[in-house]
């Protein structure tokens, strides 16, 4: 039975887990079970993160070897870190599964065309910009609406490639060359932030970006935009490359060092880079040359809803034409983050907005955005979307807010499968339009 | 297992619900303690007619099959056993009726208990029992270990609310207990034998609980006692005064010290106990009781007394209480909590028998328990990788047993006796009702599958 007998370690996991023993810390209370949401879709042990660190601890005890299955269990993990805000012991599980991917690496790596886009293409806001060209050019030429309709028949793939045309969003033009090195704030200069460039808000909402820097000089910051920003390496970290998204973190921190003495924070409009962000401290604490550069960076990003929360002139108000709203909490933002009041607090200031509560806000239930896992596991993230609509639709808002462009997208798919009315937006942009009628 | 035989079983109850694949035999080795055993095959039946094709087969075939809840029990009564068949009951998880009109609520076995009570008191009624394990925990394990929780003393036990049952025994036969009905003595009263049977008799499929109205406002206070013989004594005065206590949990002084070193709430650090008083009732009846138990505390030598004027008081001073668990997480590498039950005015003697206890095996134990019901939790703190320290734990963990029988306890308030307590079962039963237990047994299950090597003593 082995009760009372400690089980050996074989370091597997132990040499890239921050340590081994936060994986023999999970008392097996099974606390993270209900709010997991792979766990509500499959009621399997598996696909809850008790179950997923029990197989991380069989392999480092000899009992399993790193299986096809394990290496699966790990990735059908959302990375939604909904089990670290109820866990009674504190193991940080989310970051631990992150770490498994690293360890089962060599064994079962990623795809060829997955290292591809991670290493060249999702690498910053201007590579993804010139990369996007091709499917610009085909979303122009309305070839992906043909090629769906051709290619949609193939058995197997086919439907992959509808799902694939239906998600994906119209991509806008980028902000990243118009937008000076300094934008000089509207009226009195009060504050000065660095503004950091998600990848994917520049190439596929850079409209959200606009609302951003309009936001901001209109509550009076100075808006510092860093030419030659890496993409904040989450994607990367996310499908265990942690070489890769540590290079990024270093050419992101050098890059905003010249500026971070003089701005009162680093803001981003995507809450997936401002988790990363803020996670580079973590990330590079045992490199000896970076930990300390790496703390004063982190200790300085702020979500832009933590940021215009704490910032906004009380005298300065927002209207919006009468409209019911819900807020979906980013897990990045929300579970990681902590930041639930403040997305909350803005919206309140907006006259006009009836804001109902979302159901399963907390922890926050993953919309199955989750990074790539809608392409990645698109089963399990239709269900957990479909599941969103429904609760988007319990609460009878028109109008779908959230802060983080993977669930904006998601959001989007949502409404676009459905036959319910709806607008989904960002904050910011729900906040930029309440200054203009109020203007 | 052997191929042909999973074979057969996969094909009674379709592919995708039963699995020999080497991650689910790992995921489903444990329940809520450090121990495992690896099944031979994992079945997720998702109706009535799974389970019993699950266990005519075994029957056949004299496979042993444990039943599984939300794998959260504290005794290892959900661990599989060698060779065995994980039954994991968690697909079966729909509220199958809430009536308001008979006060019950039907649910299959892996509805988790929670979200029961919040489905009933949508529709303002009330399923009391609250173990700790609430939000994880399942209604049919609750039913298999009669689980308990810290409102026992005011509104009872899962027993007292179960009216009907319906289960499967081995061979596959399907069996209805009871019904939609309080009264109800035609027959025996079979069903409170399947109630804490640890899944060593048959498998629970749906359940029938009753429900009360649910009270409207709760008021809570919070006393520092010198001596925690007076916070015993105070619970007694309580009860005399005419008031039952939703709750009285003691925390003892090594508790109180972990949970202000984790959540500074600023509790007293210096005193033996601490003791949670909270009442129930309509606003106006809660707001006079509190008052009452108030002064009563005072009276019983405590020296200060926190009493909550609204709700949002009353939830600061249980943030103490919820903080128990995470904070004695913090303190050791593992625990072994205990859970004992001792009538309560033997109480201040347990406690310092536990003192001697870990004083005598050089290990730290802290204590707190719902003492209105004479409940305790004494928690040995441990590391699982010191052998030796394992084996002192091993020592300690009987003598806290034996110590609660000597007192006229049991040895399981509602954790139940799994595999951990099984070596002391005889010392804490009648031998005479011992032996009906296992010709009962016998009689349920001839061939030994439900469950084996749980409950009862080794023959």
């Amino acid at each position: 039975m082995g009760v009372y007998d400690p089980a050996p370690g074989q370091r597997v996991f132990g040499a890239t887990l921050p340590s081994y023993d936060e994986l023999q810390g999970c008392i097996r209370c099974g606390r993270c079970l209900p709010v997991c949401p792979t766990y509500q879709q499959t009621q399997l042990e598996t696909f809850s993160p008790r179950g997923r660190l029990s197989l991380m601890r069989a392999v480092e005890d000899g009992i399993l070897g790193i299986t096809r299955g394990v290496e699966e269990h790990l990735y059908h993990c959302l990375d939604c870190r909904a089990c670290n805000t109820v866990c009674p012991p504190g193991v940080r599980i989310g970051e631990l599964i992150l770490r498994g991917r690293v360890a089962v690496e060599k064994k079962h790596p990623r795809s060829v065309l997955m290292k591809f886009v991670l290493r060249h293409i999702l690498t910053g806001a201007g590579r993804a910009e010139i990369l996007s060209l091709p499917l610009r050019l085909v979303r122009a030429l309305g070839l992906d609406r043909l090629g769906a309709l051709i290619l949609g028949w193939i058995p197997g793939i086919g439907i992959k490639i509808r799902q694939l045309v239906e998600f994906s969003p119209q991509l806008g033009r980028p902000v990243r060359r118009e937008l000076a090195h300094i934008t000089e704030s509207q009226g009195e200069k009060k504050h000065r932030v660095a503004y950091f460039l998600g990848c994917m808000m520049n190439v596929a909402m850079p409209e959200v970006s606009r609302a951003t820097v309009r936001v901001l000089t209109r509550v009076g910051c100075e808006v510092v935009t860093p030419r030659g920003q890496m993409c904040c390496g989450a994607p990367q970290d996310d499908q265990a490359m942690l070489e890769l998204s540590r290079d990024m973190a270093r050419r992101n921190i050098a890059l905003f060092e010249k500026d971070l003495e003089s701005v009162e924070a680093i803001v981003t409009d995507c809450a997936g880079c401002s988790g990363a962000l803020k996670e580079y401290a973590e990330w590079l604490h045992d490199d000896p040359a970076w930990a300390a550069r790496a703390k004063s960076f982190s200790f300085k990003v702020r979500d832009i809803a933590e940021w215009l929360d704490a910032v906004w002139p009380a005298q300065m108000k927002l209207a919006h034409t009468p409209a019911r709203a819900t807020y979906h909490d980013p897990c990045h933002l929300a579970n990681v983050q902590g930041v639930r009041q403040q997305p909350r607090n803005l919206l309140a200031r907006v006259q006009g907005l009836d804001v109902a509560p979302l159901p399963d806000s907390f922890p926050v239930r993953c919309c199955g955005s989750a990074g790539i896992y809608n392409i990645t596991h698109t089963a399990m993230a239709l269900d957990l979307l479909d599941r969103k609509m429904q609760d988007v639709a319990s609460t009878g808002a028109q109008l779908v807010v959230s802060a983080n462009p993977g669930c904006l997208m998601q959001l989007d798919w949502g409404r676009k499968r459905g036959t319910n009315k709806i607008e989904v937006k960002h904050v910011v942009q729900i906040l930029d339009e309440s200054l203009d009628q109020e203007k | 297992m052997n191929p042909k035989i999973a074979a057969e079983l996969r094909e009674s109850i379709g592919g995708e619900r039963f699995s020999t694949a080497p991650e689910d035999l790992v995921a489903y080795a444990y329940d809520g303690t450090w121990a495992e055993t690896r099944p031979d095959a994992v079945a997720h039946p998702e109706m009535t007619e799974h389970v019993a094709s699950i266990l005519r087969m075994a029957d056949n075939l004299r496979i042993p099959v444990v039943p599984r809840g939300s794998g959260t029990g504290l005794a290892g009564g959900s661990i599989p056993v060698k060779g065995s068949i994980c039954l994991n009951l968690a697909r079966m998880n729909r509220i199958l009726e809430v009536s308001v009109a008979d006060s019950l609520a039907v649910a299959q076995p892996g509805v988790i208990t929670f979200d029961l009570q919040k489905a009933v008191e949508k529709q303002g009624l009330f399923y009391p029992p609250d173990p700790a394990s609430v939000y994880q925990c399942s209604i049919g394990g609750n039913v298999a270990t009669n689980a308990g929780g810290p409102r026992c003393l005011k509104y009872g036990v899962t027993g007292d609310y179960v009216l009907g049952l319906e289960l499967v025994l081995a061979g596959g036969h399907v069996m209805r207990l009871g019904g939609r009905t309080i009264k109800d003595v035609a027959g025996y009263n079979l069903k409170q034998l399947f109630i804490g049977s640890e899944g060593t008799l048959g498998v629970v499929t749906e359940i029938t609980v009753q429900l009360i109205p649910k009270p409207a406002a709760q008021r809570t206070a919070l006393a520092a006692f010198p001596r925690l013989a007076d916070a015993c004594v105070a619970v007694g005065n309580i009860l005399q005064a005419g008031v039952v206590p939703l709750v009285t949990e003691l925390m003892d002084q090594g508790t109180t010290r972990a949970v202000e070193e984790f959540k500074h709430l600023g509790l007293p650090t210096d005193v033996e106990a601490l003791l949670l008083v909270a009442v129930d009732g309509d606003e106006a009846l809660v707001g006079r009781d509190i008052g009452l138990v108030a002064e009563i505390l005072k009276k019983s030598g405590a020296r200060e007394v926190r009493h909550a004027k609204s709700a949002q008081e009353s939830e600061e001073l249980w943030e103490a209480r919820r903080s128990i668990s995470p904070a004695i997480a913090r303190l050791g590498r593992n625990k072994l909590g205990e859970d004992i039950t001792v009538p309560r005015s033997k109480i201040p003697e347990m406690v310092s028998r536990l003192r001697e206890i870990g004083r005598a095996n050089d290990l730290s134990i802290v204590v707190y328990g719902h003492i209105g019901d004479g409940n305790l939790h004494p928690t040995i703190l441990c590391d699982r990788r010191d052998a030796g320290m394992m084996k002192r734990v091993e020592k300690a963990a009987g003598e806290v047993l034996d110590a609660s029988i000597a007192l006229g306890g049991s040895l399981t308030g509602e954790h139940g006796i799994g595999i951990f307590k099984r070596d002391h079962v005889a010392a804490g039963l009648d031998p005479v009702a011992l032996g009906w237990m296992r010709q009962f047994k016998r009689l349920l299950d001839p061939h030994g599958i439900m469950n084996p090597g749980k409950k009862l003593p080794a023959d």
